[in-house]
Order: C-alpha cells, then structure tokens, then sequence
C-alpha cells in the first residue's frame, strides 16, 4: 500500500512484518522513532507474540538481543553513533556466535566534538565486526532491505545491520510503497535456528576457543560472508519477483556503460549523485555512479565489472579514516587492486553537512577533467582551518579546536546546510 | 514547523504528487531558528539537498524577518507567506518586495486562528491552508485531510478550522488585490 510516512515510520512498519518475537532497544537520536512506533505497535498488540524490552543501555539491547536470538527468538535492535560504539563488544559476539540478529543503523556521526547528525562513521567503524551491512538509498529500498535482511541473516546464521542515513530518511517523509502481511510471510518463512539453547537438547554456545580452533571459526564467519555475495543477489532477485520492485542486491548502477568518470557511494547520496550525473551527461560529460548496498561483504568482483570501461573513479564518502583518509575508497581501491585505475576520495557530508548538486558537479567536473585530487574535503572551509593552524603553531595554550572554530563562525542558525 | 512540511508532503501526496518532507539539518536547542523543506515534483525525488532556492516560502515566526537572510535563494516569481497579524509594509518589508514586484506576499494571522480555534499558539495548519489558497497548488480538502492523519478528535477538527479560517482570510485578500 503506497503510503506517504517517515522513514523511521517505515521501518517500524516493515519490521513488524517481518513478525519479530523480541525487540529491545535504548532510545538514541536518530534512531528512536524507529523502536518508539514498535514499541507503540508491541503494546496495541499490532505485533504478535512479541515481547518489547525496555533496557538500560545499548549494551544491554544487544546483549538481549543475542540472549533471545539463542533461545530461538527472531530479535531484532536499532541504534545509532555512540550507542553502536557502546554495543561494540556485542556487536562482535552476536556475529562470533552466528545469531541472526537484524539491527537498523539510524546513521549520525560520532563524537566528540558531539554532534547528532548524520554520517556514517558510526557503522563504518563496525565494518570488520563480522556482520552484513546493507546501506539504503531511499525509504522504499530500508523497507525492503529489512524484509530481505531477516531471511539473509536467517539462512546464513549471520546478524545483518541495515544502514538508513539518519535524519535525511530516518525523518524524511516520502512514499512509500509498504507490502502486505501475506506477501512478506510468502518471502520470510518461520525461523528456523542452526542452533538453540534448548533445555531438551542441552549444547554450550559461547565455548572457550584456544589457538587450535580459532582460526578456523573465524575463517568460517569468513566463508559466510563470502556465501553472501551470492544469496544477496539470489534474495534481490527473489523479492523483485514476489514484491515487482528492484530493491537490494550487491549493488545498483547508474548510466554507466560508457562511463568514464565512476562515482561510487552508499545510502541516501546516491540520489544526489544520481540527479548530478543527469546533469553532467546533458553537458555531454561520460559520467555514471555505483551504489553500493552491500559494503560487508565487499561486493569486489561485481565492482570490478561495473567499473571496467572507467578511467577514473571517484568515491563520495560520509566517514573519514584520520590518518589515511577514506574508508570505502581503500576498499574500492582494493578491488580494482592492479588495473592501474585512479581512485579519488570525496568526503563529504560530515556530521550533516550538506552535500549539495553544485558542490559535487564541480568537484565532478574536476575529476573528469583529470584536476582532482587523490583526495578532497567537499567544501571545506580554508581560511578557517588556516586560522585555527595558524593559532596552534602560534600559541602554546591554543586552546579546545571545536571551540575556536564554532566561535570563528560566528551564530551557525542563520544558514542553510 | 517541522509537522508543517510534513503535512503539506502528505496533503501534496494525495493529489498525486511525489513529495518530499524534511527537517533542516541545523543547530538543535530550543529558541534557535528552525527550518523545515518540502519539495514537489511530477517525478520521483531523488535529491537529498536542503531547498536552497525555494518557489515557496512560510514564515511562521516575524521575530526572523530582520535577523536571518531568509529570503536567500528565493525563486523571482514565487509565493511568500508570513504569519502575521499586520500587513507586509508594517513588517518592513517594502522595499524588498518593490525589488522582486513577482513575489506574490501575503500575511495571515495564523497563530491568531489557531489560539481561536485550537487554543494554542500552533500556526501550523493555519499556514498550510493559507498556503493551499496563496499558491492553489493543492486543495483545501487534502490540507483538511493531511491534518486529520496528523492529528485526531477536537484537536484535528480545530486545526482544520483554523487552516478553513485562513484558507478563507487568504482567498479575500487575493481577491482585493485582483480587484484593485
């Protein structure tokens, strides 16, 4: 039914579609309405068999979650930022233990300097954790990555993370085309476990693993992932059939049979990307974009596919590894690894800022015309960041950065973006 | 203000319009300026940018006139409503629409209607169906619809009130002005 709604509305809609049978989370911006609808839905009985679970921390969400997923239970948990950071050691457990846990990422930066907007370091800094991560494009598509994320996790005995761009979906209102309870119970079946506490059936989960096991149970959350990277297509296809709509899979691609200058991105800026690769194709500029859905694992071979008429590629990326520079960008260049082809990182959209058509046009532009370089802050402030160097070789007692540059600007209100 | 977009994205939505409504992403603390988007469009909205050139601009709060540039970006022919009490030229706003003569401008007094009829200072729906009279790019009935999913009972059917109070103020003034 198409629906006019908030993305975090959504979501909460097409989770409990997907019948889960615990839910606990700990409200943190921009997740909450999210797990605030769920939690209204629990309690109007709109879920069945659903316990709701008020915790005390994110650690505890998690943690619960992994508890119920053991015990046979569908769990599923959101958050965001800090929240993700305060999970971390869950996080890793839930996916050394292969329980099939569906957590939505609200994405927002991470602190400090503290800040409740959106980029996606927060899950960027789990990558390696062990679990999938999807990101969405748009509403529609964290609608249906979450009915798709359940079967994935299920059938792989994986936890899967579905990354929704907070504020810019979580708490946009666009339209959306939400499924019957029929047609996601056709898709998802009933969960059925690899494995359960059961106390007809006693077994350990969590055993001790010394040195001359443990490789091999880490290279089998390896070789999972790797069975990912074909059921990921497989469930896409599945869906589309059943639901008539394109959503998930490894990745999507725009425009790019001839592409020359490749943009490669995650989530909800691919549709800026889009509309800017329009533009510059009507000024004649051979331009086109990959969005990547599933960044763990790291669709490389399919990259290498859509990448291989490119001269150059550019990655826009909302993370920044300090000290190196891009993340998703070292994985790209990892994947085109000897084909000698120049990869660019973009990053942009820090902590919320805008990334808007003309900036990246220009920044586009640049790069098809072999000016970019290897890597650039969209539109940083020069002459602020100049300063503040300027007062820390000058100064002993500097002072706190945040502060100086907040106080440099001035009142931050009356702009937009 | 941010209900307000949201509104007009689902009042946009039920005429068959591809909407898009969001929260600016600014400065959160109480008292700061806030700002909130809607785009329409013919076709799926892909773009995730902030409005930065509006066709269409509502200002709730006057106390913003003089402090933010708010009219930075505005499109030369589009429709400016601003919730007042008082006319454009006790604003102090003459000369800036004696440079933009295609600007349509008009002021209603939403927040009046809506202590009237809801009994709280919440202008909210007020603008929106002054909005839907100034630029007639949706009807008054999906205004009255998108608050009614908004809101339930005595308070929708007061904020319905007050968006029918200022559809009506809006749709005299444009007649006055048509007439002279």
């Amino acid at each position: 039914m198409l629906k006019q709604i908030e993305g975090s509305r959504a979501v909460a809609e097409a989770v409990a579609l997907c019948r889960p049978e615990v839910i606990c989370a700990y409200p943190i911006t921009p997740q909450t309405h999210i797990v605030e609808n769920l939690g209204q839905m629990v309690k109007a009985e709109e879920i069945e068999r659903c316990e709701f679970i008020n915790v005390e921390s994110e650690f505890a969400a998690l943690s619960v979650a992994i508890g119920a997923s053991a015990t046979g239970a569908r769990a599923y948990t959101a958050t965001a930022s800090q929240g993700l950071l305060f999970m971390a050691e869950a996080v890793y457990n839930a996916s050394g233990l292969g329980l099939p846990i569906v957590m939505t990422i609200g994405n927002r930066a991470i602190g400090a300097p503290i800040n409740i907007w959106n980029d996606q370091q927060d899950s960027m800094s789990m990558r390696d954790a062990g679990w999938i991560q999807l990101y969405a494009e748009t509403n529609q598509e964290a609608v249906d990555l979450h009915i798709q994320a359940f079967r994935l996790a299920e059938e792989l005995s994986v936890p899967v993370m579905v990354c929704v761009d907070g504020f810019i979906l979580t708490h946009a209102y666009e339209r959306v085309d939400l499924p019957t309870q029929a047609q996601v119970d056709a898709f998802l079946p009933p969960y059925e476990p690899r494995q359960i506490l059961d106390p007809a059936d006693p077994v350990t989960i969590g055993a001790m693993v010394g040195p001359e096991a443990f490789t091999e149970v880490r290279y089998l959350a390896h070789y999972r992932q790797m069975q990912a990277l074909w059921l990921i297509p497989e469930l896409a296809e599945a869906f589309s059939e059943q639901f008539g709509r394109a959503s998930g899979g490894l990745l999507h691609e725009y425009r790019n049979e001839d592409a020359e200058t490749l943009v490669v991105a995650l989530g909800s800026v691919n549709g800026t990307i889009k509309d800017v690769v329009d533009q510059l194709r009507n000024e004649g500029v051979a331009i086109g974009s990959i969005s990547i859905t599933s960044f763990r694992p790291f669709p490389a071979k399919r990259l290498r596919e859509g990448l291989r008429h490119a001269k150059r590629v550019v990655v826009i990326e909302k993370s920044l590894a300090v000290g190196i520079g891009g993340i998703v960008s070292t994985n790209v260049r990892m994947a085109l690894a000897g084909d000698g082809l120049p990869v660019h990182t973009v990053i942009a959209g820090l902590g919320g800022r805008a990334i808007t058509q003309h900036s990246l046009s220009e920044a586009l532009d640049k790069a098809h015309r072999g000016h970019l370089e290897p890597l650039t802050f969209l539109d940083l402030r020069h002459d602020v960041i100049h300063r503040e160097i300027e007062r820390l070789e000058t100064q002993r007692r500097s002072g706190p950065v945040a502060e100086n540059i907040l106080r440099e600007l001035g009142s931050v209100a009356d702009r937009i973006g | 203000m941010v209900t307000a977009a949201e509104m007009l994205s689902i009042a946009g939505f039920r005429e068959d319009w591809h909407t898009q409504a969001f929260p600016s992403f600014g400065s959160e603390r109480m008292g700061a300026p806030v700002m909130a988007f809607c785009r329409f469009d013919d076709k799926p909205i892909r773009l995730r940018e902030p409005v930065i050139a509006p066709d269409a601009l509502i200002i709730q709060d006057t106390t913003l006139l003089h402090q933010v540039s708010l009219f930075e970006g505005m499109s030369d022919h589009g429709f400016v409503l601003i919730n007042s009490n008082r006319s454009t030229s006790r604003l102090g706003l003459d000369e800036f629409f004696d440079e933009h003569p295609r600007i349509e401008v008009l002021t209603v007094p939403a927040t009046q209607l809506a202590q009237e009829h809801v009994g709280r200072p919440l202008p909210n729906a007020a603008l929106l169906g002054g909005f839907a009279a100034l630029t007639g790019l949706i009807g008054f009935e999906s205004v009255a619809a998108a608050i009614e999913e908004k809101f339930s009972g005595r308070v929708a059917a007061g904020n319905i009130a007050a968006a029918r109070g200022a559809f009506a103020q809006v749709t005299e003034s444009l007649g006055a002005d048509a007439a002279c």
